[in-house]
């Protein structure tokens, strides 16, 4: 984006937001960054069990396409991937429970048996992912189905990696979408890096937006790091499909700064290319200056939030960072409805 | 009472369950406007609607992944697989997504996956497959087989109302096979999880499933003619959660244990109720656990190829011949 002279007054806020909305996507791009400086914190401490998956550098597009949905209560419904805290914030989820879902807390969303972000509350809207990239697009596609099927004016939202777009669901999911014009959008972001593997040994295409072409899907290819302009383009795409004319396909544009978990090094990575997004174009860094030049907030309120984001993520890990773990035999319960309990091995009763 | 095909219990059932409950819908490759390849919704989409009878492209993952979606927001939808050996490439879908749900997410995925499977019928090998081994080693799901018309209505309709996904098992050799009284008017429903006596015996038991249940009934019949041997025959219609308990009583009662199936040999399911009749019936048997199935090879064409392969009448009265005798 091509830097701008200061205006000399301030100019209207873009896409219809209103300067508390402004200000309630900086706490959640805050919330986000914050709450994983202290995942990482508690990582390096042991007490995240398992790996720890940084979304910094793509914060913004997480926050700014979850918050061009309806949200509340059965409103409408996303699937996150691995780096969409940001997401998953914006629809309601409690740092508390990201917390113990990182540290297999029993009193945790899964209670000990999913990791990291891999959770759900339907009612609140989002839909926990599986490991196997690309399974989540035919799902959510089946979740706009019912959408369609009952008349109800809601829509789904599935994020998708670069890398995944490379698996046979994500084509066959985008295909079922497109042909039964389910109410649908697909943010697919484009960071650069699949694990270690560069876009140019993923797919032989520029964006990721032709491909999407390829199935009668309309596609934008977005700044993935200017937060208004993802939240534009979505509250677009959301609205067409609400209005009934089908799936919608978003590219952003983007960049994984951190490796694919924490043990990652990232040496594949040239780090004149880090530190160039590191110092040019973070999104949370575009977003305050954006506000601040357009006079849309003042810093002051900028560090109010700061200031209550690092307490509420204070309180947050104090309320959980002591709890147990879940008991060893809880394992057995909950595989169907019907019957309620695995058995338990018969020489575990000797 | 109308003597119905197990194909026409199947549709009966089917139908019933769309009739009684809104949630209720079927997805799959030419299930609408042809009524599936063996004419199983024929008629369906004429009654319900092309949103209810959703014809979808060739896409067995996104088929179970969009049925599981739905079956998230509470619908109970019924995919169907053209034929159940396309079912592999909904692989992924059903074992990492769909069985995994309730347990790591709480969430309930009330889909019934089913399609026609098995041989005796020239399908060469990729339309004469069981796939039941590929998917009982996965914990969350529960796969029924039927094997009698009425309990191919029976467990159509009872997977349909279960809360967990079901793997619904028909045998195409039985569509128009088999024909059986079925009384008009009454609710069948057969439980998951039950198995049935098809027959009573006290010399051997002969657990089984699907084709060969009226295989091992028909060797039954002729042990009986031919050597006075009275062979039980156990038709276990659920084989996830199996029903150890009407397996051990039988065993309990006749001592011998031969175990029939038409899926290949290793790592089929015979393997597993082999391994359970030992661990909990080792000390009432009177010879070893024994096994007539597939021979290991994929299902050739030929007829001659195919007959050789799959488990004859005859090869199970031998075996049962040599077990009696043990």
């Amino acid at each position: 984006m091509p830097p701008r002279a200061a205006p000399t007054q301030s100019p209207p806020i873009p896409a219809g937001l209103t300067q508390s909305q402004l200000l309630e996507i900086y706490r959640y791009l805050r919330l986000t960054r914050t709450l994983e400086e202290r995942l990482t914190a508690l990582y390096r401490q042991s007490k995240v069990i398992g790996g720890l998956f940084r979304s910094l550098g793509q914060e913004g597009e997480s926050v700014g396409s979850a918050y061009a949905l309806n949200r509340g209560r059965n409103q409408d419904v996303l699937s996150p991937l691995i780096r969409n805290l940001g997401s998953m914030l914006v629809m309601g989820a409690e740092p508390v429970q990201i917390l113990r879902q990182y540290m297999a807390k029993a009193e945790g969303p899964t209670h000990g048996r999913e990791q990291n972000v891999h959770f759900n509350d339907l009612e609140k809207g989002y839909l926990g992912q599986i490991s196997h990239l690309g399974d989540m697009i035919p799902v959510m596609a089946g979740i706009a189905l019912t959408f369609k099927l009952r008349a109800e004016p809601r829509v789904g939202l599935v994020y998708i990696g670069d890398g995944a777009t490379s698996t046979g669901t994500f084509h066959e999911g985008l295909n079922f979408a497109a042909v039964q014009r389910v109410p649908l959008v697909v943010v697919a972001e484009y960071n650069r890096w699949a694990y270690s593997t560069p876009p140019e040994k993923q797919f032989a295409v520029k964006d990721l937006a032709e491909k999407a072409k390829g199935y009668g899907v309309p596609a934008v290819t977005v700044d993935g790091n200017d937060v208004l302009a993802v939240y534009e383009a979505t509250r677009f795409a959301v609205e067409r499909a609400r209005r009934g004319h089908g799936v919608h396909f978003i590219e952003v544009k983007t960049y994984r700064r951190k490796g694919h978990a924490e043990h990652d090094d990232q040496h594949y990575v040239p780090k004149d290319e880090l530190d160039w997004w590191a110092a040019e174009n973070d999104p949370v860094d575009r977003y305050v200056k954006q506000l601040v030049r357009n006079e849309w907030a003042e810093e002051r309120e900028l560090k109010a939030i700061d200031a209550a984001v690092a307490a509420e993520i204070d309180r947050a890990t104090d309320a959980c960072v002591d709890e147990p773990l879940p008991a060893g035999d809880s394992a057995l319960g909950g595989v169907y409805l019907d019957p309620p309990a695995a058995p338990r091995h018969w020489y575990r009763s000797l | 009472m109308a003597h119905v095909t197990y194909l026409e219990a199947l549709r009966q059932g089917l139908w019933e369950e769309m009739e009684r409950d809104p949630r209720v819908f079927i997805l799959g490759e030419d299930v609408g406007a042809y009524g599936g390849a063996f004419k199983v919704t024929d008629g369906f989409v004429k009654r319900f609607g092309t949103e209810r009878v959703i014809d979808t492209p060739i896409s067995e993952a996104a088929i179970v992944g969009a049925a599981a979606g739905a079956a998230h927001m509470g619908m109970r939808p019924v995919a169907e697989m053209q034929f159940i050996d396309f079912i592999s490439c909904a692989y992924d879908m059903l074992t990492n997504y769909v069985a995994t749900a309730r347990y790591r997410a709480g969430l309930g995925t009330p889909i019934v996956v089913r399609g026609p499977c098995g041989g005796y019928v020239r399908g060469g090998p990729f339309h004469s497959q069981n796939p039941e081994a590929a998917f009982f080693h996965t914990p969350g799901l529960k796969i029924v087989y039927p094997a009698t018309a009425r309990d191919a209505k029976g467990l159509i309709k009872a997977s349909i109302r279960d809360d967990d996904p079901v793997i619904y098992l028909e045998h195409k050799w039985l569509y128009r096979r088999i024909k059986e009284a079925l009384p008009e008017g009454e609710e069948i429903l057969t439980p998951i999880g039950e198995a049935r006596l098809a027959r009573e015996g006290k010399d051997l038991s002969i657990v089984t499933y699907g084709a060969t249940v009226w295989k091992s009934l028909e060797a039954a019949e002729q042990l009986a003619k031919e050597d006075g041997l009275a062979v039980e025959v156990l038709d276990l219609r659920t084989l996830l959660p199996m029903d150890d308990a009407a397996i051990m009583r039988s065993v309990q009662k006749t001592n011998k244990a031969l175990i029939v199936h038409e899926d290949t040999r290793t790592g089929g399911v015979a393997g597993e109720i082999a391994a359970r009749i030992n661990e909990q019936a080792f000390a009432w048997l009177d010879g070893p656990i024994m096994r007539v199935t597939a021979h290991d090879v994929p299902l050739p064409y030929a007829p001659t190829l195919e007959d050789f392969v799959l488990p004859q009448t005859d090869d199970i009265v031998k075996a049962a011949r040599w077990l009696a005798a043990y």
